[in-house]
């Protein structure tokens, strides 16, 4: 995926502080996003999130900090004239114009030098329909759409500009599901012809770990990791990443001399593990069952539910109930309720207690 | 925030056993239909049409000569003239002037904005007599404004000018109190959408925001217009009333039923019933097209 990005940066984010009143939204936030690149900001609501995709786009204007973009001093400039695509959660299009006539509006209201002609933009109105495949609706007023063929007139919208950037804010907050599941693939695709670079503000893990080339991860208005999807997801760098980031098991444990304990299981301590008392989070997919005088966690099965091709497995560990989960060929024949078992995790985390 | 405009699905039962077009009345789940209708025609008879019927009727008694000779008596136009002329005047000019003040109050906090918001009722609460009055101290030729106005050859007061300070002065509440609220519900982000495009302040106010209050725009004008033709305290103190000039078609009516000739004043009445009823058409007409664009 990160192959049609090349190692230009063409964003960049440094030290951005913002506050509301008393509250503060960002504190010291520094990224930068190459050339082409998209990016995820994935957090949690309040995480300011939002706050800095405003700021990109000159909506808010940060108390400190700076931002450039392509080596321009981007805060200088006024809303008008960064020339970024911004897409709103809930499509904010015009509602008294036609698809046609949103499409077309930022290139209606350009300075007469700059005007392309009434053909131009015509031509121009009509690629963009066939770019969100919406061809055939330029008449249709935005309350004869469904949502997600507004959001499409949205985007195509930001697109009329040629932005040297595309914001999107929570853009498919507002559609179910399915639809939901359809337009990520299909606003991949069109990154992978359009190459603007993007920016892209999402509160669904799944959604930024499957879209992006990178995701930040910001909480309480600090960035927290910034790393490629699988980076983050294989080694979140704090416990909220682990947790946020998917389902999660956790347990007190001890590394010792390059031994973790678990309980009253020993094994190797993860590389570059704090010493002393930890926190340790594991997946609960991540976990290999052995029988009772196996090597592992002593567990006790409690409940077992087929649901279609993965098993949920609740199990008493350390007098905690886990809901674990595996998959059918690694199910160990047998597991019943009732049944003592060793449980391994696979890939445990370990972070020092907080 | 969902999307308001989106229609909501009308949901049919799938064996509907009467075909759309028979029916003359969509079924409602609510109860009491009849009930509620026939207590709203009722109130709506004696109310309104009973009292219209009786100014229908009543013109009739000096015969269509009669009717059409206090029509054609050139007072009468002329009332009428000035009546419905400088009300229209009055509203179109709150237009601009009443959505500014919309915008003030709602896009801008700074202190004061709760008394200036109380300032613009005034006009409604206040007695028109006392407005009148006011008007009037203010623009005669040796009040304060009106003595200022002389000085560069405009006379206010007992002018035409005077009737049109007195129906801008009632006709501001309307205009305001119309577009305020859809101007405050106006979601942020079309503009800030606008602003993303490229649009300048000009542009995003002119093809955005404008479009979007318009027909909240329109009724404001049309309620501040059919107010300002029926306003009689206020404008008769300042308007000094001299016939074929300054007087406007309800004074001509009261002056008309004081002579006893209450066919005629009917008929005047009549006719002001008429133009405004057909004002009142071409404006719904104007709103509904304007209200369809953004939602059809």
């Amino acid at each position: 995926m990160a192959a049609n990005t090349d190692d230009t940066l063409a964003l960049e984010i440094r030290g951005i502080s913002k506050q509301f009143g008393r509250f503060p939204a960002l504190k010291d936030v520094s990224l930068q996003a190459r050339d082409k690149e998209f990016l995820a900001l994935l957090g949690p609501s309040g995480s300011g999130k939002t706050t800095l995709l405003r700021v990109l786009a000159g909506l808010e204007q940060p108390d400190t900090g700076e931002v450039r973009f392509g080596g321009e001093d981007f805060l200088a400039l006024p809303v008008r004239q960064r020339k970024v695509g911004m897409v709103f959660q809930h499509y904010a299009l015009f509602r008294h114009m036609t698809v046609a006539q949103n499409i077309a509006f930022g290139l209606t209201v350009r300075k007469r030098s700059e005007k392309p002609s009434r053909a131009e933009i015509k031509d121009r109105v009509a690629h963009l329909l066939e770019l969100v495949q919406l061809e055939g609706l330029e008449q249709r007023f935005p309350s004869q759409l469904s949502g997600g063929q507004r959001q499409r007139v949205a985007l195509a919208r930001a697109l009329a500009i040629e932005p040297k950037m595309l914001l999107l804010d929570e853009p498919f907050g507002a559609l179910d599901a399915q639809v939901r599941r359809e337009l990520r693939r299909w606003l991949r695709d069109l990154h992978e012809r359009t190459g603007v670079t993007t920016v892209f503000v999402t509160h669904d893990q799944e959604e930024a770990l499957d879209l992006a080339d990178r995701v930040a991860i910001l909480k309480d208005g600090q960035l927290i990791q910034l790393g490629q999807p699988n980076e983050v997801y294989e080694q979140p760098a704090t416990p909220f990443v682990f947790d946020f980031l998917g389902q999660a098991c956790r347990m007190p444990g001890l590394v010792e001399g390059g031994r973790l304990r678990i309980a009253d299981w020993e094994s190797e301590a993860p590389k570059d593990a704090p010493q002393g008392a930890v926190e340790v989070f594991f997946r609960p997919d991540e976990v290999a069952f052995a029988p009772a005088d196996g090597a592992g966690l002593a567990a006790e099965v409690t409940g077992v539910a087929q649901r279609g091709p993965d098993v949920r497995i609740d199990c008493r560990i350390e007098g905690q109930v886990m809901e674990l989960e595996a998959h059918g060929p690694t199910l160990p024949p047998g597991v019943a309720p009732g049944l003592s078992v060793r449980i391994k995790p696979l890939r445990p985390m370990v972070y020092p207690v907080a | 925030m969902t999307d308001r405009f989106a229609a909501a699905p009308i949901v049919r039962p799938v064996t509907d056993p009467w075909p759309r077009r028979a029916r003359l009345v969509e079924h409602s789940i609510l109860p009491g239909f009849k009930l509620s209708l026939g207590i709203t025609l009722i109130y709506l008879s004696l109310i309104v049409l009973l009292p219209l019927t009786a100014l229908a009727v009543r013109p009739w008694e000096i015969g269509v000569e009669g009717i059409l000779r206090t029509l054609t008596d050139p007072r009468v136009a002329a009332a009428l003239k000035v009546s419905f002329g400088i009300s229209l005047a009055a509203a179109l000019v709150n237009a601009p002037l009443g959505l500014m003040l919309a915008w003030t109050l709602t896009r801008y906090r700074f202190p004061g904005r709760r008394i200036m918001e109380a300032l613009v009722d005034l006009p409604f609460a206040l007695p028109t007599a006392v407005a009148g009055i006011a008007l009037t101290a203010i623009y005669a030729p040796n009040g304060p404004l009106g003595a200022l106005f002389a000085k560069i050859g405009i006379k206010t007061a007992y002018s035409p000018v005077g009737i049109f300070i007195a129906l801008v002065f009632i006709g501001l509440p309307f205009v305001v109190r119309s577009i305020q609220p859809v101007l405050e519900d106006l979601d942020k982000d079309v503009e800030e959408a606008a602003q993303t495009l490229g649009a300048n302040d000009f542009q995003r106010v002119l093809h955005v925001v404008i479009p979007a209050i318009g027909p909240a725009i329109l009724s404001g004008v049309s309620l501040a217009f059919a107010r300002a033709v029926g306003e009689y305290g206020s404008v008769i103190f300042i308007a000094g009333n001299l016939p074929l000039k300054t007087e406007i078609a309800p004074l001509l009516i009261v002056i008309k039923l004081e002579e006893y000739d209450y066919a005629g004043a009917a008929t005047i009445g009549l006719a002001m019933l008429a133009i405004s009823f057909g004002a009142l058409v071409v404006m719904n007409i104007a709103q509904i097209f304007l209200a369809r664009r953004g939602r059809a």
